[in-house]
């Protein structure tokens, strides 16, 4: 267990290093922020003196190592656009992504799963065949469209539910959440559809290549041999087994779910990290694009780590040495 | 190794089980009208439609919003109606569908070259080259591509250009880690040695020997990757990161209209995110076919 | 009931014992692309109480399939086409899911054939036992795992406390066919349908293993269906042994019958080609040719095309079971002599 965490360790450094590498490279090349920051009038000294203020005129490796040692220190910087420290800009957004990803990644599994096995025992069935086509459908439309269509049909053709933005916060069990709050819950429910579609139809598919793989099995027809019932048999012999390869994509969609808050906060103006990473790449605020992008490798690796001791829970068969 | 008979091919086709699968598939069959359907409208779409959306002499402001015809108000021609600008939408998404799915194929050539060579490489020669690149493939596979497209469509900026390289190089690890895998399970076989006892040169042997060998997984890959392809530019063109306003695809027409949503045009973003999601359903629906179909491992 | 055949450890008792199942015309089809193929074709026999009964045949004979189909375990594209299954004088084909869940485990269990694949990776031997407990007995939490311990302990588990809470891969394949009996007995069947049970182990565990199921069998006066194609077992274990070809029980009788006297060139055939059995021989004879394909089964006898005696009848009419001896019946036109010289000094 320990050499396992130790590795896990230096793989994530290993990530790092890479992508603070990449990162910083990169955000180099992207437009000159002193410009950014200046009237457009003004004077040769004055954009001197910015940029000495912000180290841009040393050599790129003496500016790395300075940007590698603020980043150990959580220092990305001050945005250029709202004057705060980036990365505190970034954890003073964080609480309101996680709530839409926590509620996205509640629905793909609430349904995603169960449909998944259902359509994976009875493969022949209409349901079947429908959550199939469905599941391919959901996969084939690009998530700002369905954002789109429900904007549309629910807020301006029914006026149902709220167009965009965060709802009231409430408190629950000591953590700010909208999701204390009814308003909270009309505001987050089309995002969190919207960014969960595409989740929940890779989830239902592969729980369903899944299922259809494990009744095959002789194990399942044992199990029926000793009279276990058809829930039972869905739901705990087969689901069990099912459970190993979906708990690994359910890690990598996490990530991209991560990733897609950037789509779906720009469509119903949520105010969480994604949005402000879109605002921050068109106005070429580099630090924020920066502790973003690092503060989402961490999540990454940290997500990998998460998933892979959870194997260990779910299939006795994997031995950490 | 197979190899199929030049003159035969089709008759082997049309006798092998695969095909009469394929005829008794409705969604195999759904998917591949949809395709044809779809390349047919990029092709000769525009010799078909009332105006070239990307001329602006030809726009008139008098046939702003206009509605698609079936809704009260809309007139001929202009059948899924017009944008703010006059702009006639069923032209407008031929036009644009051309961009996408030029996007879409060429990004797939591009990335599938890279991947393919580098697993060639990776697979064939082992070793440190093997293990660096598999090492940048781990390493990017555990960020959600859509994420480095971003990243890198930020820095670079747009254009089609930049899209068809961001592309290239979130798309290349699929293919590289696929031909890796089947290149070493080719390449322990008996009669790989045995090109390498008669002495033929590297190239040779990848060439003739092994990319037959793991064409059939390019192919299934390739299919899913150009859907794949279309959705991530529609996007990063809708996030205002793709290509250029002059000549709009799907997604950038998505963007274009998405400030006119609220004003109740809604036919402006939501036809052309239509048009899209048909075309990669149908895209998929191949897709998923041919992957059952050729290769069940690739799941 | 079970007072009754406590002597069921002499093999006799077998033929005066009542009837436990009753299998009249039983035919499973398989519904393919390709066809239909009559796996169980009209197949008809009996079990009594306390007794073994053996079905062999060469693979794809339809054995298995009958086997599946008594404890109605048929998947599409299968089916039971008709037929009735009485099992103590109730038809199974008349009950319904639920009622045929509350039979399994409890009335009639199985063993598999391969114990690498029959228990679930992801639980643990205790929880894949207790569960039988838990769903025929009204036993508590306690009593459920003193009776786990005491089911292991039966089958020869050395240890079995602390290996309840061992997962499956943490045993060997002899020790996990061990299991998959306890489990099988667990909840005390009457009935045990077992589908070549030893097959997939290593030959040196085989007879053990065989051994200790017969005996577990026939130490509680149960019955045993034993879908096997080894003579070997058959000849050590069965009382009475059904041979099936294409679907169909071509020969039926006590195992000695069968054995000394068989009657079908099909069995002959198997029986000649077993290594060790009584007669030592230079050579080991063979069936000629192979199955025929289920989808284009030959007009008259299903065996005709390798049969060394076939007459032009054989290629045109289906022969009828015929009782050539109390109990022993054999599907053949042109039946084996007893009086043919290998076998004239058995008797």
């Amino acid at each position: 267990m320990f050499q396992f965490i130790a590795k896990r360790l230096v793989q994530l450094l290993v990530v790092l290093f890479a992508v603070s590498l990449i990162v910083f490279v990169l955000t180099s090349v992207m437009g000159n922020p002193v410009y950014l920051m200046l009237r457009e009038s003004a004077t040769p000294e004055e954009v001197h003196a910015v940029t000495q203020a912000l180290g841009l005129d040393k050599p790129l490796p003496v500016q790395y190592g300075i940007f590698v040692k603020n980043a150990l220190s959580g220092n990305f910087g001050r945005s250029y656009m709202y004057h705060l420290s980036a990365l505190s800009l970034i954890i003073e957004r964080l609480p309101a992504t996680l709530e839409l990803v926590f509620v996205a990644v509640l629905l793909s599994a609430v349904v995603g799963i169960p449909c998944g096995v259902i359509a994976g025992a009875y493969p022949r069935s209409l349901f079947s065949k429908s959550v199939m086509s469905l599941s391919i459908a959901g996969i084939s439309m690009p998530s700002f469209w369905i954002g789109m269509v429900m904007i549309y049909f629910f807020s301006l053709y029914l006026g149902l539910l709220p167009v965009s933005g965060r709802g009231e916060v409430g408190v629950f069990l000591g953590i700010r959440t909208s999701l204390a709050t009814a308003d909270g819950w009309a505001h987050i429910l089309m995002p969190s559809v919207t960014l969960a579609l595409g989740n929940v139809a890779t989830i239902m598919r592969l729980t369903r290549a899944g299922m259809q793989e494990n009744m095959k099995q002789d194990y399942i027809k044992f199990a029926r041999s000793k009279g276990v019932s058809r829930f039972r048999l869905l739901f705990g012999h087969a689901l069990k087994n099912t459970l190993i390869p979906v708990v690994t994509i359910f890690g990598l969609q996490l990530g991209s779910l991560i990733a897609f808050t950037t789509i779906t906060e720009t469509i119903f103006a949520w105010p969480g990290m994604g949005k402000l990473l879109i605002d921050a790449i068109h106005s070429a605020d580099r630090p924020i694009v920066a502790a973003y992008i690092l503060f989402v490798a961490v999540l990454f690796v940290f997500i990998n780590f998460v998933v892979d001791i959870l194997y260990v829970f779910i299939d006795p068969r994997i031995d950490l040495r | 190794m197979t190899h199929v008979q030049r003159g035969n091919f089709w008759r082997v086709l049309a006798a092998s089980e695969g095909w009469s699968r394929f005829k008794r598939s409705k969604l195999a069959l759904t998917g591949a009208v949809i395709v044809v359907f779809v390349t047919l409208v990029a092709l000769v779409g525009p010799f078909l439609v009332v105006q070239n959306p990307y001329d602006l002499s030809a726009l008139q402001l008098g046939d702003a919003y206009k509605p698609p015809i079936w809704s009260e108000g809309g007139t001929m021609p202009f059948i899924l109606g017009t944008d703010q600008q006059g702009r006639d939408m069923l032209s407008a998404i031929v036009y644009g569908s051309r961009v996408s799915l030029f996007i879409g194929v060429a990004g797939t050539l591009l990335a599938s070259a890279l991947g393919i060579t580098l697993g060639l490489i990776s697979g064939y020669y082992g070793g440190r080259i093997d293990a660096l690149i598999m090492r940048i493939a781990d390493i990017q596979l555990s960020f959600p591509s859509m994420l480095i497209a971003l990243f890198l469509m930020s820095v670079l900026g747009r254009g089609v250009a930049n899209i068809l390289l961001s592309l290239t190089l979130v798309g290349w690890v699929r293919y590289a880690r696929t031909v890796r895998g089947e290149t070493l399970s080719v390449k322990k076989s008996e009669y790989i040695e045995a090109t390498r006892v008669i002495g033929l040169p590297d190239a040779r042997v990848l060439r003739r020997h092994i990319l037959p060998n793991v064409f059939a997984s390019i192919i299934v890959l390739s299919t899913i990757q150009v859907g794949s392809f279309i959705l991530t530019e529609a996007t990063l063109s809708f996030l205002g990161l793709g290509v250029p306003i002059t000549r709009p695809s799907l997604g950038m027409l998505c963007n274009d209209g998405f400030s006119v949503l609220y004003s109740g045009l809604w036919w402006v973003s939501i036809l052309p995110g239509l048009y899209i999601m048909i075309i990669v359903f149908g895209i998929n629906l191949l897709g998923d076919f041919l992957r059952d179909e050729m290769n069940p491992r690739l799941r | 009931m079970r007072t009754m055949n406590e002597t069921g450890v002499e093999r006799s008792v077998g033929r005066q014992g009542e009837l436990l199942l009753e299998v009249r015309d039983l035919r499973t089809y398989f519904h393919t692309f390709k066809g239909v193929v009559r796996a169980v074709d009209g197949v008809s026999f009996d079990v009594r109480r306390g007794e073994v009964l053996a079905v062999v045949g060469e693979s794809g004979g339809g054995k298995s399939v009958t086997g599946f189909s008594v404890i109605r375990l048929i998947d599409d594209p299968g089916r039971i086409e008709g037929g009735q299954i009485l099992f103590c004088g109730r038809d199974l084909m008349t009950l319904s899911e639920s009622e045929m869940n509350r039979l399994r485990g409890s009335e009639i269990a199985m063993i598999f054939q391969d114990p690498m694949t029959s228990l679930n990776p992801v639980y643990t031997v205790g929880q894949q036992l207790e569960e039988c407990f838990r769903l025929h007995t009204r036993m508590g939490r306690a009593e459920r795992r003193r009776a786990c311990v005491e089911q292991l302990r039966a089958v020869g588990i050395p240890n079995p406390e602390a290996r309840l809470n061992n997962y499956p891969h943490q045993f060997s394949g002899g020790m996990r066919q061990r299991v998959v009996i306890a489990i099988a007995l667990a909840a005390d069947p009457k009935l045990i349908i077992a589908d070549e049970p030893t097959t997939a182990l290593d030959v040196t565990i085989q007879a053990q293993i065989l051994r200790l199921m017969v005996r577990l069998v026939r130490e509680q006066g149960r019955s045993l269906i034993l879908v096997t194609h080894d003579l070997a077992v058959v000849a050590e274990s069965a009382d009475r042994v059904n041979v099936m070809y294409c679907g169909k029980i071509v020969e039926s009788g006590d195992t000695r019958a069968i054995i000394d006297r068989s009657a079908h060139p099909y069995t002959d055939g198997l029986i000649r080609s077993i290594p060790s059995l009584e007669v030592d021989r230079r050579r080991l004879d063979t069936i000629p040719g192979i199955v025929p394909n289920m989808f284009e089964l030959p007009e008259g006898c299903y065996f005709a095309p390798r049969c060394p005696r076939a007459r032009d009848l054989c290629r045109v009419r289906e022969p009828e079971p015929v009782e050539i001896a109390p109990g022993h019946a054999v599907s053949c036109h042109f039946p084996l002599e007893k009086s043919s010289s290998q076998r004239e000094e058995v008797r």
